[in-house]
């Protein structure tokens, strides 16, 4: 029997019986104290754990043995499960713990609940395929989750659609068991097609299983967040859980160039030059379109729109920026005012939800809303014809060796290492001295080498803001501990972050 | 047959006559309403008017059909949308607790869009159609009609004609209904091939093996490919076409064909030349499929999965007028597919023309009828619901009463079980 030499004390947990299981749903919350020291603790590592997992897996691919390796390590190093078949009660607890933490600090925005889902789920993937066919079995079904496996007969009959369907997957046989789902249980495999369909259930291999499983995490876990926002009022009245949860949550965003200390530093003459000098690959392409065509889909104006604004466009700027572009097209004025205005007012929060929508980050822009016909957005380092971007890189001027590297860099999938080289190549450095992971962040690091025009600040205050915002609110007496506290976090959180910046990935 | 001449700045004057003569609404709110097996269905049901001078207004509701027509009479809207059915009415939303109006559910939809197929076609572009390019239309209804009903296990597929450029699917099915936006996005993906936009050139890469959904696909494709691409397409006959085509090519099999062409100009010939290369191929190391890939990004199906994946998503009603074209958004029959015409669909302006013609024919029929009296209070009721039946929309209003029929067959289902859980005698 171990005994964990910490500072607990207590000789045997009775809690600890809770933690049998390797893997868990999250179905239950933890019901237990802890200190509040724990719970800072416990959560500033869970986060670290899935920032880890975000970066992982946009660098690396997700089944591979580097994506494996890095996880594990970053497991073990974080004090989290990393071995199934090892009892480790109070790591499993901590997992416990940390995940249903950060679910109240993800909870609140679709943006936030998002990347929570996305990561936990990664997670889980990782965790759920390193335990043993016997301990997947059991986990199906102390969660409930009875399918129901296909005859020999049916078998026989649909062969050469079950063989024909599974190529992404290895070693299926018809030997094995084929379970027949509906198909709303397995969307992720109906999503890529690595699944025969027929009269809307979903055929899939014993192998495949682990889909299943995390379509149900998914969707639960979705479900709970919805719940989770719900009571987040009486949350956030604990004077002692707000700044850190409101810390935990922004330290995701980390920088959001919403722009808002910029406003009306560009001037619309500047920005055809400065597409040329200081905008990051994307967002060149899409000015060029935008001047050539007199147009942008939708997709395109977002994206483009959003990051003019973090750039420090005011509304009446961007108004007439639109205007004057779509006008030179088949709009005319009066159509534009009632057509796309609304679009720009919205996205400047005067619409709508009023939401005050952030430039989107590398991130997003590879990840989501991928460009289709007659669309210029997306990241030209992850969405276009590795042909057509030599040409471009080229037409840009970029010497061939670094073209080479560059495409190096693309076929490894390393997008945003591309731009990064993009930018030292275009700007003549050696070291670009930064991690790039948002197209904002690359105008205001070329703006800051050209020595440039106005005043572009970084934005490194959001710690100390927060902190302001939260001993705005609330009665004098108790902030005094609180704002101990957030400072506390706040230097611990701005730590996270420069330990990410300066991660090579 | 040609349409009347439609003269968009007639709209007004036509829409009256429309709404108050012509729209189905019978069948509409019959449609809409899923045999009230669920409460409230059809008062919860989001529908987005364009008024005049673009006036656009969301969050329409209404209680009763009665209610749909007088409001639409009264508004004359030159465009309807239709939108989710939330868990309020929809024109009471700001009354609702912040968070709690949600949309819950609405039919799958699809809407496949010509411009999409710009970069494969050259008799037109934009927002022109033409015969030759419709064929596009064609093909993606039957595939996407075959995998919607075979692969997902969906029955009420209502096509639709946008009145422009384009078709629209409302899949009624309830299970489509109750569809999460993962869940659509999810549909909308496994039927998406085409990948890619200007800064792509090959859009399609196909790898061994391949899906019985992509083989199926490509049966109907293979149908089609011949008459359209090779001869009313001409792809392999002008040179910037056979360039375009040549670019999908691995670049050794390209510079092979290349020198093949010169000696051969007959698209069919030289189509059978580059299946012949594809097929030599593949008995080396790898299977090749260009001739496959070549086939699907001419042909396959491109939808806008955007429209697809939201719950709330507001799309183009049936039976909504195109204000630039004038034509009614009328539901196509499957059974006549490859004959169906988009020049053909009757305009507003016709519509109403015919009408117009009708009215002295009436008037005798009606002094003939000797039960003239005791009917008098419901002809004007009956008149009006016939009267579609008298114009060119007749057709199209009756395949619409087929589709309802198949679809109240499941609710008559779903009714009864209702009531027995219920206990109700």
């Amino acid at each position: 029997m171990q005994f964990a030499s910490r500072k607990k004390k207590l000789v045997s947990n009775p809690k600890t019986e809770l933690y049998t299981e390797p893997l868990q749903f999250y179905g239950q919350p933890p019901l237990e104290n802890i200190s509040l020291s724990e719970f800072e603790a416990f959560a500033v590592d869970r986060l670290r754990l899935l920032k880890t997992v975000e970066n992982s897996g946009v660098s690396m691919v997700k089944r591979g043995d580097d994506y494996k390796k890095k996880l594990e390590s970053e497991l073990k190093a974080l004090d989290f499960p990393y071995r199934e078949d090892v009892e480790e009660p109070e790591k499993r607890r901590k997992d416990h713990i940390s995940h249903f933490i950060l679910r109240l600090a993800y909870c609140q925005t679709e943006d936030l609940r998002r990347w929570f889902i996305q990561q936990e789920v990664d997670l889980f993937r990782h965790r759920f395929k390193g335990l043993s066919p016997k301990q997947k079995l059991e986990f199906l079904h102390k969660n409930n989750l009875q399918y129901n496996t296909i005859s020999g007969e049916e078998k026989e009959q649909l062969k050469n659609e079950l063989l024909n369907s599974s190529h992404g997957v290895s070693g299926v046989s018809l030997e094995h068991d084929f379970y027949k789902v509906p198909f709303q249980d397995a969307l992720d495999l109906v999503r890529t097609r690595k699944v025969y369909l027929k009269e809307g259930y979903a055929y899939i291999p014993q192998s495949e299983i682990v889909a299943i499983v995390l379509n149900d995490f998914r969707t639960r876990l979705s479900k709970a967040l919805a719940l989770t926002a719900r009571s987040l009022p009486a949350v956030h009245s604990d004077e002692r859980l707000q700044p850190l949860l409101n810390h935990l949550s922004h330290s995701y965003f980390g920088q959001d160039y919403s722009g808002q200390k910029n406003v009306g530093k560009i001037s619309l003459e500047q920005i055809d030059s400065l597409a040329g000098k200081s905008f990051p690959l994307c967002m060149r392409q899409l000015h060029k379109a935008l001047r050539e065509n007199h147009h942008l889909r939708y997709g395109g104006r977002m994206q483009y729109g959003l990051f003019l604004k973090g750039i420090g466009l005011s509304l009446e700027q961007a108004l007439q920026f639109w205007k004057m572009e779509f006008i030179q097209g088949k709009v005319d004025a009066d159509k534009f005012d009632k057509a796309f205005a609304y679009n720009i007012r919205h996205m400047f929060g005067k619409e709508g939800k009023r939401a005050d929508y952030t430039p989107y980050s590398c991130m997003k822009v590879i990840l989501s809303n991928p460009p289709s016909q007659g669309d210029y957005h997306g990241c030209p380092f992850r969405h276009s014809d590795p042909e057509l971007l030599k040409q471009k890189l080229q037409f840009y001027k970029v010497s061939p060796s670094g073209v080479n590297q560059i495409l190096e860099l693309v076929k490894g999938m390393h997008y945003q290492l591309a731009c990064q080289k993009y930018f030292e190549l275009t700007h003549n450095v050696e070291d670009s001295a930064f991690s790039l992971s948002h197209p904002n962040q690359y105008f205001i690091e070329s703006q800051k080498l050209l020595g440039g025009g106005k005043d572009v600040k970084r934005e490194t205050e959001t710690p100390q803001r927060s902190q302001e915002n939260s001993a705005a609110k609330g009665p004098a007496a108790a902030r005094e501990p609180a704002a101990v506290e957030s400072q506390h976090l706040a230097e611990m959180t701005a730590n996270l972050e420069t330990d990410f910046l300066k991660t090579d990935f | 047959m040609s349409s009347s001449d439609y003269d968009p700045a007639c709209l007004p004057d036509l829409l009256p006559l429309y709404y108050r003569r012509l729209f189905p609404f019978a069948q509409y709110y019959r449609w809409l309403s899923y045999g009230g097996v669920q409460k409230s269905y059809f008062q919860n049901r989001e529908f987005s008017f364009t008024l005049k001078d673009d006036i656009y207004v969301r969050y329409q509701s209404f209680s009763t059909q009665n209610e749909l027509e007088k409001e639409m009479q009264k508004m004359n809207p030159y465009k309807i949308d239709i939108g989710a059915v939330y868990s309020h009415r929809p024109n009471q939303h700001n009354t609702v607790k912040s968070g709690s109006f949600q949309a819950l559910e609405k039919e799958l939809v699809f809407d496949i869009d010509m411009t999409d197929y710009d970069d494969v076609r050259s008799c037109c572009s934009a927002a022109d159609i033409c015969s030759k390019c419709w064929t596009l239309m064609t093909i993606a209804i039957r595939i996407l009609d075959r995998a919607l009903r075979d692969d997902f296990g969906f029955q009420h597929l209502l096509w639709v004609y946008s009145g422009r450029r384009g078709v629209h699917c409302w899949v009624c099915d309830e299970a489509a209904r109750k569809l999460s936006a993962a869940a659509r996005s999810a549909v909308a993906e496994y039927l998406s091939l085409v990948k890619g936009g200007e800064e792509n050139v090959k859009k399609i890469v196909l790898t061994d093996p391949i899906h019985p959904f992509i083989g199926e696909s490509l049966s109907v494709v293979e149908h089609y490919f011949p008459q359209y691409a090779l001869q009313e397409q001409d792809i392999l006959g002008r040179r910037e076409s056979v360039d375009k085509v040549l670019a999908l090519v691995p670049e050794d099999v390209r510079r092979e064909l290349q020198q093949f062409f010169q000696n051969e100009r007959n698209p069919e010939k030289r189509w059978k030349l580059i299946k012949d290369q594809a097929r030599a191929k593949q008995t080396t190391a790898k299977k090749r499929h260009f001739d496959k890939e070549i086939m699907l990004q001419y042909c396959y199906p491109r939808l806008d999965i955007n429209v697809s994946k939201g719950v709330n998503h507001l799309l183009k009603s049936p039976f909504s007028v195109h204000p630039k074209t004038g034509r009614i958004s009328v539901p196509i029959d499957l059974k006549d597919l490859d004959k169906f015409d988009p020049f053909a669909v009757p305009t507003i302006s016709l519509i109403c023309e015919e009408l117009d013609q009708l009215k002295p024919e009436e008037e005798q029929t009606k002094s003939e009828d000797s039960k003239e009296k005791e009917n008098e209070k419901d002809t004007a009721e009956k008149r009006k619901n016939r009267d579609y039946k008298r114009t060119s929309l007749a057709k199209y209003v009756k395949h619409f009463d087929q589709f309802l029929d198949g679809l109240a067959r499941s609710w008559k289902g779903e009714l009864l079980r209702k009531s027995d859980l219920q206990k109700e005698f």
